[in-house]
């Protein structure tokens, strides 16, 4: 965990669509292959011949996901963003509703969300510097 | 733990479908091998590959896009264009949404009455009116599924174009816009079973069993991939470099093989267009190289300045097929006819090498203008549209001919010594030498990636028959385990047999190094088994003369020994079919 640090799309062009973050993300944090379990989402704006996009949690200072939990399973995060408390979820996806941008996903199976942790995984596995982590300025 | 195999049949005919596991098919893996066992399972063997009954089967594998450059999808079939096996390979996202719905395979078998499109949610599909896509051209038909509701970024869209509306025999599919089914004629049979598009997607979680040892393997892969150099030239300039490297070598064939060289030859290579038309790079999903070049084409429609733009993909194969083959040594001429072809769904290496028939046998008066209804040249861009336009339109009994690829039209019109096919499938971008010409010649599906003939040529430094057969024969067994795991060929170099025994027994297989031989040598088997029950034979392969008279690496190549080469290979394959009971 990167103390303070939030994760940013530093270089939204520079992304090739490899999906390398969403398969560290949903492999190493949520220990599933279904990139549905990511808590990052890459796609395209446009199709292909579009571009690629990053859709990801931005490190809100006062997220209105947490807001949105009616049973404090989601606290706000020093530095900006979120921790998740699984155990107090009652999987109600006010969270995901919340957000204006569509940055927490949602695993429908286990009925919980699958918010971004901040950890960095995801930077760590980007070949073309797309992400980074930094403190929000 | 090593999942059943589960398999999605649909049924066109009744609008039915089911799902059925088949732990039966779990020794088979996936890709080729599960697509093989599939393919023998439904072919109607003796029945043309035109009838509506014959099975589209594609197959995924284990490691799609939880490895690193695990990219690709199979596609086995009865191929239109050879009437024997048809063997083709998609990437993009199309096998991360079969993983996403949970299936391994998904056969289409009969004809729906009407134009329809497939969407494959998890394990069921909806058959949707397909009446307002059909005639629409591939980019069209693909953003206005683009545009519907769905798990966007995760889903797959496969489209044709006209020309598998119109069943021309080497029509294609194309796998979200950049990446195709490209050979053998998929576009066409799914034109005949009045499949306009297939959406694939789903939500199936997979959850990982040991996830340390994954992550150990996963990232000594992904090392390997993204800080060596064993993968750089697909990144950098692409698969396109060779078009400089080859034109050097004396092996860039051109203008129908006449010429082993092109004058010019920076005008259309790699370099140049990475400098002056390049705009960016995309990747199939679970790639970290991202090898797909993309083009800007900018074309001015009138005045004050007025321009439209479009984005085109291109590659070796594409720059030679359209380019070199056709005289069209401009880049934005280049680009505007890969884009019709892309755009029309026609398999680009096909429909070039047909082009460049047509063109030396227009000039040698075999055909005339009467036929053709344009007078094409070598470098004539606007011929070469009409040409395509004509394929689409058959306004004529010589366009219709035309349908059935470059063999049939040399057969009926004359010109087979340069009708530049083996195995009547139209052949790939290189004149290296006997590897080359006796690899396509025998590979299971007549391409140069069955065995890397051409890469053999450039290996060995002295002409030797013994070796360039045994080569040929293990590069196409290895491969066949490469392409039952659907690994992208591009990472041969990364996935040895050590490194796919780790990365399948971190994710619950328990298989050796041997296991993994043994599936690569039967696959190669079952495919020779499938193609003589198709009506092959190594016997009648004929090889155009053309080979021979065009000099290759500053040398001339005699028949006499490519014949001796053809003869040891089929006497090599028959010592393995006894060896091990080939019936």
């Amino acid at each position: 965990m990167l103390d303070n640090k939030i994760l940013k799309v530093k270089n939204t062009g520079q992304c090739i669509g490899c999906y390398s973050c969403m398969i560290g993300c949903s492999t190493i944090v949520h220990k599933d292959h279904s990139l549905l379990m990511s808590g990052i989402a890459v796609k395209t704006s446009g199709g292909y011949p579009g571009r690629m996009v990053v859709d990801i949690c931005r490190g809100c200072i006062e997220p209105k996901c947490v807001s949105c939990c009616p049973t404090e399973a989601l606290k706000k995060r020093a530095g900006g963003g979120v921790r998740f408390n699984k155990d107090k979820c009652n999987g109600c996806s006010n969270c995901v509703e919340g957000c204006v941008i569509g940055g927490m996903q949602f695993n429908y199976d286990e009925k919980i969300p699958i918010p971004c942790i901040q950890c960095g995984i995801c930077v760590s596995r980007c070949p073309h510097e797309v992400l980074s982590m930094e403190a929000r300025l | 733990m090593e999942k059943e195999k589960k398999i999605l049949y649909i049924n066109l005919n009744e609008r039915t479908f089911e799902s059925i596991k088949r732990p039966d098919l779990n020794k088979y893996i996936g890709g080729v091998s599960l697509g093989t066992q599939l393919l023998e399972e439904e072919c109607l063997f003796d029945e043309s590959s035109l009838s509506p009954e014959q099975p589209i089967i594609f197959t995924k594998g284990p490691m799609n896009t939880i490895f690193p450059v695990v990219t690709k999808t199979c596609c086995m079939f009865k191929s239109p264009l050879t009437e024997e096996l048809g063997e083709s390979y998609g990437g993009m996202r199309m096998a991360m949404a079969m993983g996403l719905a949970g299936l391994d395979g998904i056969i289409l078998k009969g004809s729906s009455p009407r134009p329809c499109i497939l969407h494959i949610n998890n394990d069921e599909v909806k058959f949707l009116d397909g009446e307002p896509l059909w005639g629409l051209n591939t980019d069209e038909a693909t953003r206005l599924l683009h545009d519907k509701r769905g798990r966007r970024g995760l889903r797959s869209i496969i489209t044709i174009g006209k020309g598998g509306e119109k069943q021309i025999k080497y029509a294609c599919g194309l796998v979200d816009t950049y990446r195709h089914f490209g050979r053998l004629g998929l576009g066409c049979l799914l034109g005949i079973k009045m499949v306009k598009a297939i959406v694939i997607e789903g939500s199936r979680s997979n959850p990982i069993s040991n996830t340390e040892d994954y992550r150990k393997a996963y990232e000594k892969i992904y090392k390997k991939v993204t800080d060596t150099d064993l993968m750089e030239k697909y990144h950098g300039l692409g698969t396109s470099i060779n078009i400089k490297s080859l034109n050097d070598l004396g092996a860039l064939p051109a203008y129908n093989f006449s010429k082993s060289k092109i004058i010019d030859d920076n005008s259309i290579s790699g370099e140049f267009l990475a400098e002056n038309k390049l705009i960016k790079k995309v990747a199939c999903s679970g790639c970290p190289i991202g090898c797909i070049h993309i083009a800007l084409l900018k074309r001015k429609f009138g005045d004050p300045y007025e321009y439209e733009a479009s984005t085109v993909s291109y590659d070796h194969e594409l720059i030679y097929a359209l380019g070199s083959m056709l005289g069209i040594l401009d880049a934005d001429k280049l680009l505007r006819l890969i884009e019709a072809v892309e755009l029309t769904g026609l398999d680009a290496i096909t429909t070039g090498v047909m082009f460049a028939w047509m063109t030396e046998a227009y000039e040698k008066k075999i055909i005339d203008d009467d036929l053709l209804l344009t007078k094409p040249g070598f470098g004539d861009i606007e011929a070469y549209l009409q040409i395509i336009s004509n394929i689409i339109s058959q306004p004529n009994k010589f366009y219709i001919d035309a349908a059935d690829g470059t063999y049939a039209l040399a057969s009926k019109y004359g010109g087979l010594n340069f009708a530049m096919v083996l195995g009547k499938n139209e052949v790939a971008g290189y004149h290296t030498g006997y590897g080359n010409i006796i690899g396509q010649a025998v590979g299971a599906r007549h391409s140069h990636l069955d065995n890397a003939g051409y890469a053999i040529d450039q290996e060995l430094q002295e002409f030797n028959p013994t070796e360039i057969v045994n080569k040929l024969i293990n590069e196409e067994i290895d491969r066949n385990l490469l392409n039952s795991l659907v690994i992208c060929l591009f990472s041969r170099k990364i996935y040895d047999y050590e490194t796919i025994e780790d990365a399948l027994n971190s994710i619950g297989y328990n298989i050796t190094k041997k296991q993994l031989k043994e599936l690569g040598l039967n696959t190669f088997l079952d495919k020779i088994r499938i193609k003589e029950k198709m009506g092959f034979s190594y016997q009648r392969l004929q090889i155009p003369k053309r080979f021979f008279e065009t000099e290759c690496c500053g040398k001339r190549l005699e028949e006499k020994q490519a014949d001796e080469i053809l003869r040891l290979y089929i006497d090599e394959v028959e010592k393995l079919k006894q060896k091990y009971s080939f019936s």
